[in-house]
């Protein structure tokens, strides 16, 4: 290039500007974000709200109050007549509120005989020291004749004032706990008898009539059975049904039909599943209501068009290329789905049945329909069991109307929606891992 | 099986390769014609393909030679609307007879396509594949000779000697071609079908796979898809000029790119349509 001085050079006319609208466009896109920002906001302003309350509700529903006694395990009163050798029921029905409550009397320094005083002491403990006491017995008998430190149960009304749930500047006739429990309670608190410990029992009780008995045990239980019924049916079932129709079946009006139909079937509300189930399962095949085996089959029912449609998508998105790779080489369709494509699809069946598993274990529609919304106090031990789940727990405590059900309500949300985001986190963390870029 | 067609002599004499006596008809399309659906794709293509020759498949795009292609290991079959109409023999057997099963015609066909397409497992794996569902190692000896053979062949042995077990995935563009091919031999093909196998590669890929295409020719039978017309004229010995479906003319490769009979062929070749 030849040096050409600057002037010499035929400058081009600036080119009139056209209006191509900007400033419309550039408005547009700041009221579209916008609005974006807002309904997202509204969205974790929801949400936010939500986790609070529950978490503020709940939390202490994980701490229960205990008062720990000297129970002296006296053989007058647990067997008066000495026949536990012979009868071993007497250790059942012994009077083990009595034990808990002399020891308490004791505690307390109250004179045995002055009777309006014990009675004042009524509902300080839990009824449940009852059973507590008789496991301790039952297990090892040789306990009887000795003392030991026992933390007994505190009853649901005086957990909820340890906890500083009841307002006391309500007169007394109006609330659940007198002056008198309140003081023996602040006594208890000082000399450190009473406390709170973890709430192993939300987890271990089953349904009780009493909060500081009652737990989520049953419905661990049954939702587990369930969970596992749902993925040893429905992962198979569903997979299988998804290989054919996507790489054997003919694509013609038939499947175009069954597919609009899983489609369908994925929108259909869950309380229908739950009537089909009553109508089939439990009318005209004669299984028993309330069985976690029925409920896994309700819900495989209603987890099936999700797993299908997953699978389907995870089939497809795996590249022809491979499809053709594989074929060209001389593999038979089946070797070419088993060899290959199943291998890729996997994470994206993974994530959609663990995403479809989640939906079915907060569930709860279909199961009352199938009677698992009952009292189940033991610990189902076969799927045919009558048994809870933990939603229908959820909603069967939510019907209750002492405050101590509602905590032990938003914890038992707190646990299910732990389980829930454990599980949807493992499918994010599964796609992440196993996503592949061809 | 030395079938010499009139035709076939006739255009020995304008090939240069014609001092070789294998002019036998490996493979042979009979008024083949393929529908998609209502649509139909080929007409009466009628093309042998020559035992241990390179036979190139050109024209614009959209003019049946893929589609050929895939007639001759049936990979048409595995969309649900193409059929295909007209006879394919293979060594004098009908490939879309009822007898044939096309599990062992793809064992004798091998294909190589356009885009590298390697299964995401090790570079082992990937060869040792068609072997293993064949059961044509029994041991892993003969297993680890299949694929070092194979590699070797495919002249990318040297390249990934010492990391057999990384994926095949992560090989450069080139690589993944070869390996493409080193799978395809694996299996022992007879005749290998591949589809613009350079289309996806760089220069240098592409003379690799060139050269590596001429040297296979002493053990296999080659029909190449192509759109580059110098690809054609450095690896093939035939050539067959398709256009809108139909086969336009077909012949020695020294001939059709310098006397083409036909005009299409002639305006192809010189770039004037395509």
């Amino acid at each position: 290039m030849t040096d050409i001085p600057m002037d010499t050079m035929v400058r081009a006319a600036a080119h009139p500007r056209r209006d191509i609208g900007l400033k419309a466009r550039y408005a547009a896109e700041r009221r579209f974000r916008i609005y974006g920002g807002l309904a997202i906001s509204v969205g974790l302003a929801f949400l936010a709200i939500m986790l609070i309350t529950i978490v503020s509700k709940g939390y202490t529903a994980f701490w229960q109050t205990t008062v720990t006694l000297p129970i002296n395990f006296d053989a007058k009163m647990i067997d008066p007549s000495n026949k536990r050798a012979t009868d071993p029921s007497v250790l059942i029905k012994a009077n083990y509120p009595k034990l808990a409550e002399s020891a308490l009397i004791a505690k307390l320094g109250i004179d045995p005989s002055n009777k309006p005083m014990v009675m004042k002491l009524k509902g300080f403990l839990s009824e449940g020291a009852r059973v507590q006491l008789r496991d301790i017995v039952a297990a090892d008998p040789s306990v009887i004749g000795t003392t030991r430190d026992v933390n007994i149960l505190a009853a649901a009304n005086l957990d909820s004032a340890f906890k500083g749930q009841i307002d006391l500047s309500v007169e007394e006739a109006r609330r659940k706990v007198s002056d008198q429990q309140i003081a023996w309670m602040n006594k208890l608190k000082a000399d450190g008898v009473m406390a709170e410990h973890f709430n192993t029992g939300l987890f271990s009780y089953g349904a009780s009539s009493r909060p500081e008995t009652s737990g989520m045990g049953v419905a661990i239980i049954g939702s587990f059975y369930m969970m596992v019924i749902v993925l040893l049916l429905a992962l198979p079932i569903g997979v299988a049904a998804s290989i054919y129709l996507e790489e054997f079946a003919k694509k013609n009006r038939l499947t175009d039909l069954i597919e609009v139909n899983i489609n369908n079937l994925a929108a259909v509300p869950s309380i229908v599943f739950g009537l089909l189930g009553l109508a089939v399962f439990i009318n005209f095949l004669g299984m028993p209501r309330s069985a976690a085996f029925v409920g896994g089959l309700v819900l495989t029912l209603m987890t099936l068009p999700t797993i299908i449609i997953a699978t389907r998508a995870a089939l497809a998105a795996v590249p022809p290329s491979i499809r053709s790779a594989a074929l060209g080489l001389g593999a038979s369709k089946m070797q070419m789905v088993f060899h290959h494509i199943l291998p890729l699809a996997a994470p994206g069946i993974l994530t959609g049945t663990i995403i479809g598993l989640a939906r079915a274990l907060g569930e709860t529609a279909p199961l009352l329909l199938i009677g698992m919304v009952a009292f189940v106090a033991d610990y189902p031990t076969t799927p045919f069991d009558p048994a809870t789940a933990l939603p229908v727990q959820i909603y069967m405590w939510a019907n209750e109307a002492e405050r101590a059900f509602v905590e032990r309500m938003s914890g038992a949300i707190i646990i299910l929606l732990v389980f829930l985001m454990a599980m949807n986190i493992t499918a994010i963390v599964l796609r992440r891992r196993f996503e592949r870029r061809w | 099986m030395n079938i010499m067609t009139e035709q076939s002599l006739e255009n020995a004499v304008g090939d240069k390769m014609n001092a070789k006596s294998n002019e036998v008809i490996k493979m042979r399309g009979d008024k083949v014609g393929v529908f998609y659906g209502d649509k139909q794709a080929l007409f009466d293509v009628n093309l042998d393909v020559r035992l241990n020759q390179v036979t190139a498949l050109i024209g614009p795009s959209g003019c049946g030679k893929s589609t050929f292609l895939r007639c001759l290991n049936r990979m048409n079959d595995t969309i649900d609307s193409a059929r295909v109409t007209g006879k394919i023999t293979l060594d004098e057997e009908d490939i879309y007879d009822k007898n044939i099963d096309v599990v062992e015609l793809r064992a004798r066909v091998g294909m190589v396509f356009q885009k590298p397409n390697p299964f995401p497992k090790s570079i082992y794996e990937n060869v040792a594949y068609g072997p293993r569902i064949h059961g044509l190692a029994k041991r892993k000896a003969d297993m680890d000779q299949i694929v070092e053979s194979s590699l070797k062949k495919a002249a990318i042995w040297n390249e990934v000697k010492d990391r057999l077990q990384e994926p095949g995935t992560g090989l450069s563009g080139g690589q993944q071609q070869r390996l493409c091919i080193a799978r395809a031999i694996a299996v022992s093909p007879e005749v290998i079908l591949m589809d613009e196998p350079c289309s996806a590669l760089d220069p240098i890929a592409t003379a690799r796979v060139e050269e590596l295409i001429d040297e296979l020719r002493q053990n296999y039978t080659i029909v190449i898809v192509t759109h580059s017309m110098q690809q054609a004229a450095r690896v093939s010995q035939r050539t067959a000029m398709f256009h809108l479906g139909y086969l336009v003319e077909e012949g020695a490769t020294d001939k059709m790119f310098t006397n083409p009979d036909d005009k299409r062929t002639q305006d192809y070749i010189t770039g004037r349509f395509g």
